[in-house]
């Protein structure tokens, strides 16, 4: 079994094993405040850092490509307009290939 | 005979238009795995298993970048654990006992608790969480490989697919960022990944930024 499906099976059972500890462990330990608030951050810290890294590492050193960037960028003003989640998606990549067939 | 339900006709409706987002949503995530390497098979053992799109975008995205299989694992499980935290309302609601826990917990997701503790009486909750799971599932896997089947088609650099998962992790970040707490854990990530990208192994920084969260969820609150 190559390692990319081996992290795969692990990292799929592992979130499975996640759902199943959340409908299975005593309410207390999951109920206390700071282990709620640190749950709570998670997806936000790790969203985030997500964003970073997709738009500037380039594998080990700083890499920028303009035209994903202003992709992203377009998607941001139709968050900024409150567009769903689908328009965001279909603006940042229609931009970014539109600047790809110009440039 | 139990009567019906009268909120059957608005709960099952908001689940079919969920499930169609999250079939687009799909799409873009069957499209993107193919585009980084992933075969087709790998794309949906992700949908079908781990089923939890957020966890699934991060695996490809750092797994495409080079990262370690440490790194993959990681940061998807990171994104995870909110899902452990639905168990919470969600026991209360269902009470799934014994082997029913086992079905029960695949479907404890963002949009399935949000459905759920938003209706009014016990027996609107169990519906809607059932509806909006087993809806949202079957669209999510068709949505899956019909993207996956699409990316292994066309170059994904030329459809500017490169731009879709930072739109789409923004777009997943975006709703959060109402809160003033919530801008500046996601600016101290951004600020720790960014820093860690020269001198750490790829997929680190990311996993890395989840420090921050737990910098930020532990010290002292100012109302105590």
């Amino acid at each position: 079994m190559s390692p990319l499906w081996m992290a795969l099976l692990i990292a799929a059972v592992g979130s499975y094993l996640l759902k199943l500890a959340g409908v299975s462990l005593p309410e207390s330990i999951l109920n206390h405040p700071k282990v709620q608030r640190v749950a709570e951050l998670l997806p936000i810290a790790m969203l985030s850092a997500l964003v970073a890294v997709e738009l500037f590492d380039g594998g080990g050193r700083y890499r920028v490509d303009w035209r994903t960037l202003a992709g992203v960028a377009a998607g941001v003003i139709a968050l900024l307009l409150r567009r769903g989640f689908l328009a965001v998606f279909v603006v940042a990549i229609s931009v970014t290939a539109l600047l790809r067939l110009i440039t | 005979m139990e009567e019906p339900l009268p909120q059957r006709g608005p709960i099952l409706k908001a689940a079919i238009g969920i499930g169609l987002y999250a079939m687009a949503f799909g799409a873009s995530f069957g499209a993107i795995a193919v585009g980084s390497g992933l075969t087709v098979a790998q794309t949906m053992v992700l949908s079908l298993v781990m089923f939890t799109g957020a966890s699934q975008f991060a695996f490809v995205g750092v797994a495409a970048a080079g990262g370690s299989p440490f790194a993959a694992v990681s940061a998807s499980l990171l994104l995870g654990v909110r899902n452990a935290f639905y168990g919470v309302p969600l026991s209360q609601i269902l009470h799934p006992r014994g082997v029913a826990k086992l079905w029960t917990a695949h479907f404890v997701i963002d949009e399935t608790t949000a459905m759920a503790v938003g209706q009014a009486t016990p027996r609107a909750q169990r519906y809607a969480f059932w509806a909006t799971g087993l809806i949202l599932f079957s669209l999510w896997q068709l949505g899956s490989l019909s993207g996956a089947l699409i990316g292994r088609a066309v170059n994904p650099n030329d459809v500017g697919l490169d731009a879709a998962a930072p739109a789409v992790f923004l777009a997943l970040l975006w709703p959060f960022l109402g809160r003033r707490e919530a801008r500046w854990v996601a600016l101290g990530s951004a600020v720790v990944a960014l820093a860690l990208v020269p001198v750490a192994p790829p997929g680190i920084p990311v996993v890395a930024a989840a420090g921050v969260a737990l910098v930020g969820g532990l010290r002292p609150s100012r109302q105590g």
